[in-house]
C-alpha cells in the first residue's frame, strides 16, 4: 500500500533529515516507526502523506508514485489520509463540531451527511457531548482526540499520526494507542511515528527504527 | 451540486468577515468610494459639456456657394449629389433673389441694396451633416470644392473643432487619472486581502495539510476582494449622484439669473454597471494577486 524506496530529503540550508530509506507498509498493516526526536519520523510522514517532497527517491501510494506527481494533484492525494498531527493544528475560532467537519468541508461532502458524519467521529473519540466546546477549553488528550475525529471523519484508508501521544501522560497515551489499534482492526491501514518504546511493547506490530535519518538495522 | 455550495460558503463567509470589522470595511470602501467617483465625476462632467456644446451649436452646417451665373440646371445637378452623399443629413436650399429679400429685411440696408443694377449673391445650400465628426466634415467641405458651379464652401466647424480638442484632453487625463487610481485600489485590495491571510495563516495551512485544493482557499479572498470593490462601486456611485445632485441645485438658481435653465446629467444606467463591474474587478484582481503571491510561499517543497 505505501512503498518507500531510497528516500532522501535534504533541506535547504543543507541539513539531510533522510538518507536512502526504503520501507513497506502492507494493506492493513498496523506499522510504528521510531528513533530518537530528530531521526527523521515526522519527515518520514510528511514525505509520504504528500505534505513534502523528497528530494530523492520515490514513494509509491496504492500503486501511483506520488513525488512525480503535479502539484495541482496533491491535494487529492492528501485526502486519502488521515493526518494526526504532533502539534493537533486545532483551529481555536471554531467550535469543536467545525474542527471535525472541515475535511468533509474541503473535499466537498453531500451537505446533509455531514452533520451525521462529523458526529460519528466525535462519537468514537468520545468528545460527542462537547461539539458545541472551544478547542481551547479541551484538555491536552482532548484535544488530541479531536485531532484524530478529524483524520477518521473522511474514512480514510490510511492514517499517519505524528507523535500522538507526545505531551499525554501514561493512561492517556494507553487509550489513544488501543483507539488506533481499533482503527486497525477494522481494516485500516495505521502508521504511527512515536519515540516512546515503551508504550508500542508488548502490542506486535511492526516496528522501522529510523537512526540519524537513516534506517537502523 | 457541491461546487454550488461551495460558492455561497465562500460568500458567506466574505460577508462575515466585513461585518466583523465594521470599521475597517468602511474604512476600505469609502477609500475605493472617493478614488473611483473622481474619475467617475470628472468623465461624468465632460460629457456634460459635450452635451451642452451639441446644444449650442446647432447642427453642425456647411454653406455651399454657387457661382453667380448658375443656372436652374446646376442647380439639380447639386441638388442629386448631395441627396446621393452618404455624409449629408439634410439640405436646403436658398435661392438667391430669396436670400437677397432675406438680407433686405434683415440688415435694414434696403435702400442701398435696391440700387443695384444686378443681385450679388448667388444660390445657395445649406448642408447638415451626419455627425459632429470634423474630419467628416471637412472631407465633404473640400469634395464639394471640386464640384461644377461650386464658388465656396464654408464649414462652420472651427471652435466645435477647438471645443473637440479641448475635451479630447480632458477625457485623456480622466483615462490616466483612472488608470492611475485603479492601480491604485489594486494595491490596496492586495494590502488588505494580505492582512487577511496573516490573520487566516492557521486555517490555511491546516486545510491545505488536509487536502484543501489552491481554489477552495482562495475562493473567499477573491470573493472579499470583489464584495469589497463592488461595495467601493457604490459608494462611488453615490458621491457623484450626490455631488450631481447639488451642482444641479447651485446650477438653477445661477442659471435663472440669465433665463437659461442649465442641469447636468445624471450616470446612465449602463455607466453605473461598468462602473460596478470595474469595481468588483479591480477588487477580485488585488485579491486574486494577493492570494496567488502568499499562497505559493505556502507550497510543499
Amino acid at each position: 500500500m505505501i512503498t518507500v524506496s531510497h528516500v532522501s530529503k535534504r533541506y535547504p540550508g543543507g541539513y539531510e533529515a533522510l538518507r536512502n530509506v526504503s520501507a513497506q507498509v502492507e494493506p492493513g498493516e498496523m506499522v510504528f516507526v521510531t528513533g530518537h526526536s530528530g531521526a527523521g519520523k515526522s519527515t518520514l510522514l510528511k514525505l509520504v502523506g504528500g505534505i513534502e517532497r523528497p528530494t530523492g527517491g520515490s514513494v509509491v501510494i496504492n500503486g501511483k508514485n506520488i513525488t512525480s506527481m503535479g502539484r495541482a494533484s496533491l491535494p487529492f492525494l492528501r485526502r486519502n489520509f488521515g493526518f494526526i498531527f504532533q502539534d493537533h493544528k486545532l483551529l481555536f475560532d471554531r467550535s469543536v463540531y467545525a474542527n471535525a467537519a472541515l475535511p468533509l468541508i474541503i473535499s466537498g461532502f453531500p451537505r446533509r451527511e455531514i452533520p451525521r458524519r462529523v458526529r460519528a467521529a466525535l462519537d468514537k473519540v468520545g468528545l460527542l457531548d462537547r461539539e458545541k466546546a472551544r478547542p481551547v477549553t479541551l484538555s491536552g488528550g482532548e484535544q488530541q482526540r479531536l485531532c484524530i475525529a478529524r483524520a477518521i471523519v473522511n474514512r480514510p484508508a490510511i492514517l499517519l499520526a505524528d507523535e500522538p501521544t507526545g505531551n499525554l501522560d501514561a493512561a492517556y497515551a494507553t487509550e489513544i494507542i488501543a483507539m488506533f489499534k481499533a482503527f486497525n482492526q477494522v481494516g485500516v491501514t495505521v502508521v504511527i511515528a512515536t519515540h516512546d518504546t515503551a508504550l508500542i511493547r508488548g502490542l506486535g506490530a511492526r516496528t522501522v527504527r529510523l537512526d540519524h535519518g537513516a534506517i537502523a538495522a | 451540486m457541491s461546487w454550488i455550495f461551495a460558492h455561497i460558503d465562500a460568500f458567506r463567509d466574505s460577508m462575515r468577515r466585513l461585518l466583523q470589522q465594521p470599521f475597517a470595511t468602511v474604512l476600505n470602501v469609502a477609500v475605493f468610494g472617493i478614488a473611483l467617483a473622481l474619475p467617475c465625476g470628472f468623465y461624468i462632467g465632460l460629457e456634460n459639456v459635450a452635451r451642452f456644446s451639441r446644444q449650442l451649436t446647432s447642427e453642425p452646417q456647411l454653406s455651399l456657394f454657387l457661382t453667380v451665373n448658375a443656372d436652374a440646371g446646376d442647380v439639380k445637378a447639386i441638388e442629386e449629389r448631395l441627396t446621393r452623399h452618404a455624409a449629408v443629413a439634410e439640405f436646403r436650399f436658398v435661392d438667391r433673389s430669396t436670400a437677397l429679400e432675406d438680407l433686405k429685411r434683415a440688415s435694414g440696408m434696403s435702400d442701398v441694396l435696391s440700387e443695384l443694377q444686378s443681385n450679388p449673391l448667388p444660390h445657395a445650400f445649406v448642408v447638415a451633416g451626419r455627425s459632429a465628426d470634423p474630419d467628416l466634415l471637412e472631407g465633404l467641405r473640400d469634395e464639394a470644392s471640386q464640384w461644377p458651379s461650386v464658388e465656396h464652401v464654408q464649414l462652420d466647424s472651427e471652435w466645435a473643432r477647438k471645443l473637440d480638442a479641448a475635451l479630447r484632453i480632458g477625457r485623456l487625463l480622466v483615462t490616466l487619472l483612472g488608470v492611475l487610481l485603479a492601480f491604485a485600489l489594486v494595491a490596496v485590495t492586495f494590502n488588505t486581502i494580505r492582512l487577511q491571510i496573516l490573520t487566516r495563516r492557521d486555517e490555511i495551512e491546516v486545510s491545505k495539510l488536509i487536502g484543501a485544493t489552491n481554489h477552495f482557499i482562495r475562493r473567499p479572498f477573491l470573493y472579499l476582494g470583489g464584495l469589497q470593490g463592488l461595495l467601493g462601486g457604490v459608494a462611488a456611485w453615490l458621491i457623484v449622484a450626490i455631488a450631481v445632485r447639488m451642482l444641479n441645485r447651485e446650477l438653477a438658481s445661477f442659471g435663472g439669473l440669465f433665463g437659461l435653465s442649465p442641469s447636468l446629467g445624471h450616470m446612465t444606467l449602463q455607466q453605473i454597471g461598468v462602473l460596478l463591474a470595474l469595481a468588483a474587478l479591480l477588487g477580485w484582481l488585488g485579491a486574486w494577486m494577493s492570494v496567488s503571491r502568499h499562497l505559493w510561499r505556502m507550497e510543499p517543497r
